[in-house]
């Protein structure tokens, strides 16, 4: 904690912190687009990539995601049982669960990294975690992580 | 580079789309970023990329500028990629080395800041710019569509949306199912429909006739779909038929094992009539059904429940069609689309418990009332109270469980109407003075606000409030032996005890309980309210996220006849453009194995649930069949040695993307 507090106080204050977004074509991203027809707003600090399923998402994706300057990476996925191709949301939700121990192993906060199921018609929901993690990350500071 | 080996000659396209992007972003600025991005040889803006001359603009540049890739930064894929997919292929070029940018729904709709808008929609370009670079040219693959149609729900939704199939003659057979007995849903518990007042028979029993004589229906009463497997096009569907316990096929419903039954009286609550009448263990659900077949309920016939009774019903039956040895037998049935008209379930009374409803007499929902009021129900149409007199003053609660922070917060939109036509019923048959409680009255449609005022006309008593409660404790003489409302008149502006007889519950619409179920079923999803979610509110309302499954009427939300009706009309009509075209075209973004590199260590072949990776032991390598893979990509994620990747969702697209949004 303390090395986030110092982190954030190097940091200037126009600083934003920078969310790369994984989210899977029939669940998360639909809950986006509905977020965008209802006028939901929300932290722009959040930059989607589609895939057709969360299932797709290559741990290393996520690593590279954070070697190239993310601040953190959120994965959205359909809720379990729900998923568009069977069960590619239980592959995701393993390996996130063994990925999150290794980044916190690698010195990468547990708050950087983030699976959430939500669903086609969660607009409410993509918007409460997109700021909350946003804010978040502002507490954390940047992360300016090389890589292994 | 591209793949091709040629040098990439990008177009970018950022839509005004009117004032919604370029009012929240900063598009010329966005445009001038763009065209100094690499590979980027133009890029332009136009007030609506989609319309034939943003169309054509792309077309003209393709052309003249030899553009070999183009990136239109508008709304999201889902609305229009197909769109800019066609206008991109009829101007030469694979439609797969096109890349849409999301920044309106993406940004400029869910961003408050300009400047923090207009620096997100410059990141997206900059990441679709990058991977559409190293796009490559892919070939849509196209399917057969089975042209059998399922319908699932036999209300008034199902059985038009089935007739309209079944009426364009298009080889296509529609299977209906309908769990229960018989079809008709809700209608047929109506007396009369507003605001003409026709009756719901003489305008339901005809159309029910038709779907059960309907050469190209396949009726399935009293069956449940119980599992739907496959994709657009090829659905394999099972469709588990309840035992009724009596041969359908030699049954030809004269209702003489019903007379002959041991039980001399109807003893057992009749669920048609929501338990208010009573039916035999042997029974017709009402006597329109349809089909008209009898059926014996298990848990009610002495021989089924004990297997000891002397069966008169056999000895009664000439056709011998009573079989007690029947059981559920599954059936399966190929469709290439589906419709969804499973309908809704009347909100439970019981949990505004301030109303009295299962705890006080006289105290009736909406859809019992209904039934006393049909010549066939309970009461042969005149509402009585419980000990047979008439009553004189009856009182109608709106927006029982509508419109309630504790119950459900939406308005179930079709209550006022039908509270109108109660009362005007109630009025004609019984001579009774009727109270409308209502909170505003929602007469829009039709003739609505018409015949609200015809009831107003007739001396209907209105008074706006949400009522507290309904009550028997009597404050005055003139109160005792009476329901008493109590409403903060807000018109009047105090507390009013209106005395009454009977009190009828304006109950709202709520989902079947069984929707979570069907949606994990289809694939589907469900609103805040958990009814079914169309695919688009305003442009796709009766699609869905699965390409081929339809809905239509009160499963997608509270709506009257007309509006379901029409609903079931479109949802045919979206069906019937798919059987009509024959073929589907089916995504291309299947696996694909590096034999090269592939190790044979076969982890993806257990990742697949398609089970569309198969190990050649002679090369030891993975072969991916493209007919069943569905393009998921989860064994491209699960290869250790990156030897498989997904067709246009390769690891290298997707960390372009990633590093162009940083």
């Amino acid at each position: 904690m303390a090395l986030a507090v110092e982190k954030s106080e190097a940091s200037t204050a126009s600083w934003e912190p920078r969310i790369v977004a994984f989210f899977c074509n029939w669940c998360t991203y639909a809950a986006a687009d509905l977020a965008g027809i209802s006028r939901v707003k929300y932290s722009p600090n959040m930059r989607m990539v589609r895939v057709m399923c969360s299932g797709r998402i290559d741990p290393s994706f996520v690593l590279e995601a954070f070697r190239s300057g993310a601040d953190g990476v959120l994965i959205g996925g359909c809720n379990p049982g729900d998923c568009h191709y069977k069960e590619g949301n239980y592959k995701t939700m393993r390996r996130a669960m063994l990925l999150s121990q290794m980044l916190q192993d690698l010195g990468i906060e547990k708050e950087r990294f983030r699976l959430e199921w939500i669903c086609a018609s969660c607009a409410r929901e993509l918007q409460t975690t997109v700021n909350k993690m946003a804010d978040d990350l502002r507490r954390l500071g940047p992360l300016d992580w090389k890589g292994v | 580079m591209t793949a091709a080996g040629e040098a990439p000659r990008i177009g970018v396209y950022v839509c005004d789309c009117g004032f919604n992007i370029l009012g929240a972003i900063d598009v010329p600025e966005v445009v001038r970023y763009a065209g100094g991005l690499e590979g980027v040889v133009l890029a332009k803006e136009y007030k609506y990329m989609c319309s034939d001359p943003g169309q054509d603009l792309i077309k003209k540049d393709i052309r003249e500028q030899r553009l070999n890739r183009v990136v239109v930064a508008s709304c999201t894929p889902t609305l229009h990629e197909r769109t800019f997919r066609r206008v991109v292929s009829e101007a030469g070029l694979n439609p797969f080395l096109f890349n849409m940018v999301n920044v309106r729904e993406g940004v400029a709709w869910v961003t408050e800041d300009k400047a923090r808008a207009t620096e997100k929609a410059k990141a997206l370009i900059r990441a679709g710019v990058r991977r559409v670079a190293l796009q490559e040219p892919l070939e849509a693959r196209s399917e057969p569509v089975n042209p059998n149609v399922l319908v699932i729900g036999g209300g008034i939704a199902g059985m038009h949306a089935a007739l309209s199939l079944a009426n364009a003659n298009s080889g296509a057979k529609v299977h209906l199912v309908e769990r229960e007995p018989s079809i008709g849903g809700n209608m047929a518990r109506f007396d009369k429909t507003f605001p003409t007042l026709d009756c719901a028979s003489c305008i339901l029993t005809p159309k029910m006739t038709e779907v059960k004589i309907h050469p190209n229906i396949h009726l399935h009463s009293y069956a449940e779909v119980v599992s739907v497997e496959g994709y657009v096009g090829n659905f394999d569907v099972t469709i588990e038929h309840k035992p009724r316990y009596v041969n359908e096929d030699l049954c030809i419903g004269c209702l003489k094992c019903v007379e002959a039954c041991v039980y001399r009286d109807a003893r057992f609550p009749n669920a048609f009539d929501l338990g208010l009448a009573k039916r035999k263990p042997i029974y017709i659900p009402f006597p329109q059904a349809v089909p008209t077949k009898v059926l014996i309920d298990p848990m009610d016939c002495l021989y089924l429940k004990l297997g000891k009774c002397k069966k008169t019903c056999v000895d009664a039956c000439e056709k011998g069609a009573i079989d007690f040895a029947q059981a559920a037998v599954r059936a399966q049935v190929k469709v290439g689309t589906i419709i969804v008209a499973t309908g809704f379930k009347p909100f439970d009374a019981r949990r505004k418990p301030q109303y009295g409803y299962g705890t006080l007499p006289n105290v009736f929902t909406a859809l019992e009332m209904e039934r006393f009021l049909s010549p066939t129900g309970p009461t042969e149409g005149v509402p009585s109270l419980k000990d047979g007199s008439l009553p004189r003053k009856v009182g109608i609660i709106h927006c029982v469980g509508s419109r309630d922070r504790n119950t459900n917060e939406y308005c179930s939109k079709v209550c006022c109407m039908y509270s109108l036509k109660l009362a005007h019923l109630i009025r004609e048959r019984t001579g009774a003075e009727v109270y409308d409680f209502y909170i505003d009255m929602r007469t829009p449609g039709k003739g609505y606000e018409e015949f609200h005022e015809k009831l107003l006309a007739e001396g209907l008593k209105v008074i706006r409030g949400r009522v507290a409660e309904v009550t028997t404790s009597a404050l005055t003489r003139e109160e005792k032996g009476h329901l008493i409302i109590r409403v903060e008149d807000t018109l009047a502006g105090f507390v009013r005890r209106i005395p009454v007889d009977m009190v009828v519950l304006s109950v709202g619409l709520e989902p079947q309980s069984d929707t979570q179920q069907l949606r994990r079923m289809l694939n589907l999803s469900c609103g805040r309210e958990g009814f079914l979610q169309e695919l688009h509110p305003k442009l796709a309302p009766v699609s869905t996220a699965t390409d081929g499954i339809y809905i239509a009427g009160a499963c997608q939300g509270p709506k009257d006849i007309p509006e379901t009706v029409a609903q079931a009309g479109s949802a045919a009509a979206e069906a019937l453009a798919l059987v009509h075209r024959g073929t589907v075209e089916v995504q291309p973004y299947t696996a694909v194995v590096d034999e090269a590199v592939c190790s044979g260590c076969q982890v993806c072949v257990g990742m697949c649930p398609y089970d569309a990776i198969t190990y050649d032991a002679d090369k030891g390598v993975v072969h991916v069949l493209e007919v069943k893979c569905k393009g998921c990509g989860v064994c491209a994620a699960a290869c250790p040695s990156s030897a498989i990747d997904q067709k246009h969702f390769r690891n290298a697209f997707v960390l372009a993307e990633v590093a162009g949004v940083i």
